[in-house]
């Protein structure tokens, strides 16, 4: 075989192969300053953080006993022999979880809304006028950067404890969300059919709904979608400051080690969770091969 | 509506000439209206179910304009050391617990991706697995390692660390399966074992998309760790529901605008940084 193949002179190999290892060695040179630098981040941020690894692996035990202890009831039975008693309280944390849905429904709808509102403001190709652009922009970002947790916590000093705060603390985290998202499908748009209807005399709002909209439709449902099922999840910690929903039943199980009613509960939010995800990710799936066989 | 008629004056016509056509689009808005009263009505539901009044939005919004009012202007008052000490300590966690869920995640994303797991019980599993370490939020993560570890910020990082580890499991494993096959056809051709053909025929395709997808996580894992101290998880989250609880709104401000510095200047550099390692490329969702 190798009498096949054209050898180069020497010398030639012997100048293409140092240059092979001169650009290799700086290649490796650059990944072991990269390595450095990583490795030094991590001890100071462990160093900050208080990173205790003995501790963990002391107590890692009680990581996994906890999750045991979860799963037996007072009597120092099983869970599973006595499924009536583990879910005692199914109807009331059934009633608390439809509340917990809702108030992700209701921030999901009123920040799509609002998202929708700002989003063709935020978008270069139909916001040529970067100060408006600009303002739309940072305001979306604070939105988005102040966590939804703290606006709770605001709000239920504002509004009153009640899935009231929780649901206007989900709804402008979801504009700051959707919001930068929506104006990136926005942006990503045909612009032909906008510019058709500009030239033939229409106005902005004419141009955004026969233009625009018909092409960003599937997607923004979809982000909504999506969107929705992150809310559920968020929804559900919102009884953590007072703000509603199962939160509430939650963390008092865990602070007063009510240890089953911690397992039930966990169970029916993750099931919820699992359920909401599926049906969203059909939807969206539904919502996305329409738009392909646009 | 109206505009539509303005702009085609024979619609009519239009639609008695192609009747199919505009039958279609007559389905489409009919469950495009159902859809709109479907929502419509549940929104009814919850604003009646969740108690919603506009006497009690009234009344929230003029609190909320005086504690506006108070928070201007934004100040420290006599502890910015101890604010910048907890904001630190925030970072660190956001960033020890994004690259321990990476690092555990990588192997978990290929158990859980279809075309490298051939064992359908195994990816299975795991796929379930990631998906209940998801169903629950990250503040209940928390408050599950402060019985293990006690209160403080070396809590906050398991917390942040476990929550990741299911989102990453899912992200990586999506990216894995959505890998060109080819490359590992190759590997396998040339007479490579199948652990050659994750080496050199998947991990250098996804490797770049794994790093930005990770990068992507570190900042909105900044935003998680300031809240984690509300539960006693370190980082700035403790002072800031502190000062909300006494009423100090100029602190309040103060430390939401150190919060958004500090987001900015993350996002910042970590958008660099996954240009420098891995070109241009979109943001993952």
């Amino acid at each position: 075989m190798s009498h096949a193949t054209i050898r180069l002179p020497d010398h030639q190999i012997e100048l293409l192969s140092a240059g092979y290892r001169r650009e290799m060695a700086q290649k490796r040179r650059a990944t072991l300053i990269g390595i450095a630098i990583l490795m030094l981040a991590v001890l100071l941020s462990g160093f900050v953080a208080e990173v205790r690894p003995g501790v963990l692996f002391e107590n890692i035990g009680k990581f996994t006993s906890y999750f045991g202890r979860i799963f037996y009831l007072d009597n120092g039975q099983l869970v599973f022999t006595d499924v009536g008693e583990w879910f005692w309280g199914f109807w009331k944390w059934g009633k608390q979880l439809v509340d917990t849905l809702l108030i992700a429904y209701l921030g999901t709808l009123f920040g799509a809304i609002f998202a929708f509102l700002i989003c063709f403001s935020a978008a270069v190709n139909l916001t040529p006028r970067a100060g408006i652009r600009f303002a739309a922009r940072r305001y979306l970002e604070f939105c988005r950067t102040v966590p939804e947790i703290v606006f709770a916590l605001i709000f239920v000093v504002a509004f009153g404890l009640g899935p009231v705060p929780g649901v206007l603390a989900i709804m402008i985290h979801t504009i700051g969300a959707l919001g930068k998202l929506f104006a990136e499908v926005v942006e990503n748009i045909d612009m032909k059919p906008v510019e058709g209807i500009v030239a033939s005399g229409g106005t902005r709002w004419q141009s955004i709904r026969y233009g625009v909209l018909p092409q960003v439709l599937p997607n923004f449902a979809s982000y909504a979608l999506l969107r929705f099922e992150i809310n559920v999840r968020g929804a559900s910690v919102m009884g953590f400051v007072g703000a509603g929903g199962i939160g509430q039943d939650l963390i008092e199980a865990i602070r007063k080690f009510y240890y089953s009613d911690v397992s039930a509960i966990l169970l029916m939010i993750i099931a919820t969770v699992m359920i909401i995800d599926i049906g969203t990710e059909r939807l969206r799936h539904r919502l996305i091969t329409m738009e392909q066989g646009r | 509506m109206i505009p539509s008629r303005d702009l085609f004056p024979d619609r009519h016509a239009i639609s008695a000439r192609h009747p199919a056509i505009m039958a279609g689009s007559r389905r489409n808005q009919m469950i495009g209206w159902a859809v709109v009263a479907l929502l419509v009505a549940l929104t009814i539901l919850a604003l009646t179910r969740l108690e919603f009044s506009f006497a009690r939005l009234g009344s929230g919004l003029v609190q909320l304009g005086t504690f506006l009012g108070l928070m201007i202007p934004p100040s420290p008052g006599t502890q910015l050391a101890t604010f910048s000490k907890a904001l630190a300590e925030t970072v660190a966690i956001a960033f020890l617990g994004t690259l321990l869920a990476a690092i555990l995640s990588f192997p978990i994303g290929f158990l859980a991706a279809r075309n490298v797991m051939t064992n359908r019980i195994v990816q299975f599993m795991t796929r379930r697995f990631s998906d209940s370490i998801r169903g629950v939020d990250t503040l209940i993560w928390a408050l599950i390692w402060i019985n293990v570890v006690g209160l403080g910020p070396f809590a906050g990082v398991l917390a942040i660390m476990t929550s990741d580890i299911g989102s990453f499991s899912k992200l990586y494993s999506e990216a894995i399966e959505s890998v060109d096959r080819k490359p590992s056809e190759g590997v396998i051709s040339t007479g490579g074992s199948s652990l050659h053909a994750v080496r050199f025929g998947i991990i250098p395709a996804v490797l770049p998309v794994l790093i930005s997808q990770t990068l992507y996580y570190f900042e909105s894992n900044t935003r998680s760790a300031t809240i984690i101290g509300i539960v006693g998880a370190g980082g700035i989250g403790l002072h800031l529901a502190e000062m909300i609880r006494t009423f100090e709104w100029d602190r309040v401000a103060f430390i939401i605008l150190m919060v958004l510095v500090t987001v900015a200047v993350i996002d910042f550099v970590s958008s660099r940084l996954r240009l420098a390692l891995v070109g241009k490329r979109t943001t993952p969702v």
